[in-house]
Parts: C-alpha cells; structure tokens; sequence
C-alpha cells in the first residue's frame, strides 16, 4: 500500500472517530468505546504475535489484571484517582507479563503457546475459586476513576468524555506500537522471528528483545483491561478467560499481521459483526463462525489485505519489513547439521 | 614472522563429546591477524563441530578458547560475536524475505552501541546504513540491494552471508564451507572475496575444495576423526606422511570423500 493513501485512509478514520460522539446516540458512543478498547488490545497483542512472532493465549488475563486492580483500588462511595489507579493497573499487568514472559520465552512455537495458555488459566481459575476478587461473582466497580487536574476534571461518567479518552488512549497506544516497529528494537524484533538462531549469531540478545516486547504488550493491554473495566462497572473471571485470549487473536489474524493498524480493523470488524448478528438472529455464533472462516479463506493476508486490493497495490506494507509464515518452524539447522556428521562418524567407527 | 601476541584466536585441547561419541577430541590451534588458517579433513572428521564450538553455538566439553588473549569459553554465541568473532554458516542463513540491504543493516545494527534503541526510524541511523554500505560494497552487492534475499542466487547469497559478518565489524572471521554449492565463476569470485577477508583480520576456513584451500591458506590444520593429524604451512602438511597416508593422498585423481 502506498504510503500516501494509507495515511489518508487513517486521516478520514480518525475524523469519523473524532465527530462520532457528535452525531451518534449515546448507545453507539459506548459501543464504539469497546470496541476502540478490543482495538487498544489487539494492536498491543500483535506486537508480540505478528512483529514478535510469539502467539500468546494470556493477553486477556493481562487484561483482567488491570480491570481487578482498578476494582481494588476504587474506594467505595467516590471514583479512584485515574494519576494512581490507571499506573497503579497498568504496573500490575506488566509485572504479570514480565513472570509470565520471563518463564514462558523458555519455550518456543507450540509450546510457547501452551504455557501462555497454562498462566492465563492461573489467574483465572485463582480468581474464581478464592475470595479474592469476590470469587465467580466478580466485583463491582461502581463509579468511575475521577479525572481531575488542576481545579479543572473530566467527567468520565459522560459517554462522550470517555469515548475520547480512550480514542486518545488507543492512538497514544498506536503511536507506540509504530514507533516501535520502525525503530532499531523493532528491526531486532523482527529479525528474531524471522530467524532466531542468525539474530542470535549476529549478536542480538534474543529473549531479552522478546522479553522486553511482551511486557509492553502487555502494559498495553493492561491500559485497554482498565477502561473497560471503568465502562463496564464491573470485572468476572471470564474477563481472564482463554476465551477473549482466542476472540483477540481472531481478531489480530482476520485484521493481518503484518502492520500496525491491521489488528484494529480486525477488532472494529469482529466487534461490529457480532453486534449485528446478535441483534438479528437466534443462532448468531453459528453465522459469526462461518462469516468468519470465510474471511480467512478469502482474505488470507487478513483485512489490511483487502485494503490494498481496493487501492490497487500489493499486500503487506513495506515499511512495516517482512511477511511472515506463521507455520515457520525455529531454524534448527546446528542440529541438523551435526546430526549427518554424528552418523557417518557412527558408522565409521563400527567399521 | 608474527609475534604471539597478535594470536587472535586460540583454541586450547578443545573437547567435545556427544554421549559416548568423541566429535572434536583435543584440539588445538591459533589463527594470527592477517592470517587465513584453514581447516581441512574428511567428512565427518569434527570441522563443522569444531567451528560451532568456537562460534559458541555448541559448548565445549572441556579445553578453552581465547580472543584476543580473553578467555570466551564461557560466552554465549551473541557475546562472543560482541567480542569480535564473526561467522558465516555452512547452509545459508540469512533473513529470507527481508531485503539484501535490511540483512546487512542488522547485522550492522548489532554491534552499532545502540542496537536495540526504541526511538527514531532505522533509516535515521546514518552510521548504521553507511557501515552496512560499506559491506554490501566490499562483497559487490551494492546493486542488489533493494532485492529481497531469496530471490538472488545460491552465490550471491554466500556473499551477502559474508556482508553480514562484515557488518559486525569482526576481528576473527569463521567461515564454514563457503564454497559449497557453488559454480566455477562464483567460487572465482568467493576466492578473491575470502582472499581481501584477512587484511587486518584472523580468518578460519573450513573447506572441501582443494584448489581454494591450498589457494588461500597461510596455514593448514588437517583433522580426521575429530582429532589433529598434522598442522602447519601448506606445503609442510603436505609433505607429512601421517597426513598424506590418512588423507592428502587421495587428492587429486579421487575426490576425498570417496576414500
């Protein structure tokens, strides 16, 4: 995609953004909160799976984690400073995904995959079955952080004011994640997934460079966990659950890897349709499956692929470095190669 | 004649056992600056395991391995490239579907001092993208480097391999079967290539061609069965008789293999 009309297209998205609370019913306004929130959320678990190259089945429980932390830390009776909540929130999912990443980058492709899995169900399972957070039940978040500085606040029960802080959050969030990618440490990142064992023997310290990404995905996802905890009044487990993990990473491959606004379309998308389907039909989750398996085989470079189709020019931008190939196994090649060897020195010594 | 003290990399009674198996069994020998030191010896014989070892992509068993005069046997791969020691790889490895140049630039970017800074675009790095120039200039890939590093030939990428390693500004270069693969006018190429290698540096060539080694070698180490049969200059390893008998003498009319 060229880079001129793709900054166009993201010139006329944030207009719309920007004048939606403008022309919009409330309803719509915080529907389209969430859905920017799921967006905040897929952009902070693509630079982990597409620029990293680690499928992570933990990132809702980063997300919960933040949620849990604001329940705890509002006051009953008023709303909790947004200064000490939202860092206080935003730490907490960080440090969980600095143990989580510290333990789990041990492993790599499948098995990455596993451990991530195993954590998230950790947390989950640690606040449904104890007292904790008020056990299966959840907790209740009755009043909104308090926004003020100087004499002056923003009051975020209004739908409106909460709109355009998160739309504030998600492109601070997105200018993160650009940023990153196109820096030094981004190149590194992605050279890593690419080939672990070249970026290793060029000197690039491999897992502290993953490391390093998953907990800023993970801070990310941490400040998405908190305001919707803050919209929604309320956290449950299932905010921790492999469920969401899985909803995001749809939403992360339908929108494509391989750039950063990608993932946001694909959650703007899957919010969207599934509003649709489930005010109109019954049997909703059994259109949305399909609808959605058929995306993936029309559209296998995901939605940004699409907007290239429609704008003439090739998928995958080039800015944003190198296609991936998800089913890529770790080169292995030390063993490999050594193994031929090991059999003909095997075979002569028995002669 | 080279003092002891430009001895750039030295390998100390170095060991490595697989189980019960012997691969590298006491190996030791040293690679001055400005000096090509080859590595020759049957399949089999631990070349490959003994470059790996020293590259730190394999730990050894027992024995050591200096840099410089600084001991590295305890060093993983990234800090032994850190301290100097550059590699290329038997089978080609080099990021496929980035550019030529992006290839470079890593491994330029590696040992720039910032490597892994957050802020600002890669193309702001002006030291970088002039240091990977530099290497994609001296290999004579410059008018590739827009290409994507699949779509070059099998010889042109052992060259951009060898960009690479000269990216990272190294002082010790292990080269690992270079030529393999090659046709006659890209193993021309590569010979001249690997020649210009050892102005300023220590390079360590394991290789089955002959002609190459005998061609580019300032010394000669000849292994069999992970052991040293017999070292020294060309021409006093090829007049060894231990060495002939075990392996030189099949050269010339059989290929070494075969023996």
């Amino acid at each position: 995609m060229k880079a001129s009309s793709q900054s166009w297209i993201v010139a006329i998205a944030l207009a719309v953004a920007i004048a939606l609370p403008l022309v919009a019913p409330t309803y719509y306004v915080q529907f389209a909160s969430k859905a920017l929130l799921m967006g905040l959320l897929a952009v902070a678990l693509n630079l982990v799976v597409g620029f990293g190259g680690m499928v992570s089945l933990c990132h809702a429980a980063l997300f919960g984690l933040a949620g849990y932390s604001l329940a705890f830390l509002t006051p009953e009776g008023e709303g909790a400073s947004i200064w000490l909540s939202l860092p206080a929130a935003v730490l907490v999912s960080s440090f969980a995904a600095l143990v989580i990443g510290a333990l789990s980058l041990r492993t790599k492709g499948i098995y990455f995959i596993m451990v991530t899995l195993a954590f998230g169900e950790m947390l989950f399972y640690l606040l449904h079955d104890t007292k904790i957070g008020g056990g299966s039940d959840g907790l209740y978040i009755y009043l909104k952080p308090e926004f003020g500085f100087g004499g002056a606040a923003l009051d975020l029960e209004r739908a409106s004011t909460f709109y355009f802080v998160v739309l504030v959050c998600l492109v601070l969030g997105v200018a993160l994640v650009s940023m990153l990618v196109r820096s030094p440490f981004g190149h590194a990142l992605v050279a890593a997934r690419d080939n672990e064992r070249r970026a290793r023997s060029l000197g690039f310290p491999v897992y502290r460079i993953r490391l390093t990404a998953f907990v800023i995905s993970g801070a990310l996802a941490g400040v998405a966990g908190y305001f919707s905890a803050a919209q929604f009044g309320f956290v449950a487990p299932q905010l921790l659950g492999w469920h969401l993990s899985a909803t995001v990473l749809v939403m992360v491959v339908l929108g494509g890897m391989t750039s950063v606004l990608g993932p946001l379309a694909g959650a703007l998308a899957i919010i969207g349709l599934e509003e649709v389907l489930k005010s109109n039909f019954e049997y909703w989750k059994l259109i949305y499956g399909l609808i959605v398996m058929a995306m993936v085989f029309v559209l296998p470079g995901g939605l940004q692929q699409l907007a290239s189709m429609v704008l003439g020019a090739k998928p995958a931008s080039e800015d944003d470095a190198v296609e991936r190939d998800m089913t890529a196994p770790h080169d292995d090649a030390a063993t490999d190669r050594l193994r031929p060897e090991l059999l003909r020195s095997e075979a002569k010594a028995h002669v | 004649m080279s003092e002891m003290n430009d001895v750039a990399l030295e390998a100390n009674q170095l060991v490595k056992r697989f189980g019960g198996l012997i691969a590298v069994s006491e190996v030791s020998l040293s690679v001055r600056a400005g000096e090509i030191h080859a590595v020759i010896g049957p399949n089999g014989a631990g070349k490959s395991t003994l470059v790996n070892l020293l590259s730190g992509d394999l730990s050894a068993t027992s024995g050591s391995i200096r840099v410089a005069g600084r001991d590295v046997t305890a060093l993983n791969p990234q800090k032994r490239a850190l301290a100097g020691l550059g590699r290329s790889y038997q089978k080609t490895t080099i990021f496929a579907n980035s550019t030529v140049f992006e290839n470079v630039r890593l491994a330029a970017q590696a040992h720039g001092g910032r490597a892994l800074r957050m802020m600002g675009s890669v193309a702001d790095h002006a030291d970088i993208n002039a240091r990977a120039h530099a290497a994609l200039d001296q290999v004579g890939l410059s008018h590739r480097a827009p290409l994507k590093a699949c779509l070059m030939s099998h010889g042109e990428q052992r060259q951009l391999e060898i960009a690479m390693v000269l990216a990272t500004d190294p002082r010790i270069i292990l080269l690992d079967e270079p030529l393999a693969g090659m046709g006659q006018a890209e193993a021309v190429r590569m010979i001249a290539l690997i020649r210009s290698l050892k102005r300023g540096r220590a390079v360590l060539l394991v290789e089955h061609d002959m002609d190459a080694v005998f061609a580019l070698a300032d010394q000669l180490t000849v292994m069999a069965d992970g052991g040293v049969i017999g070292s020294g200059a060309p021409a006093d390893v090829r007049a060894n008789a231990a060495v002939r008998k075990a392996y030189l003498g099949a050269h010339g009319d059989e290929t070494v293999d075969a023996a």
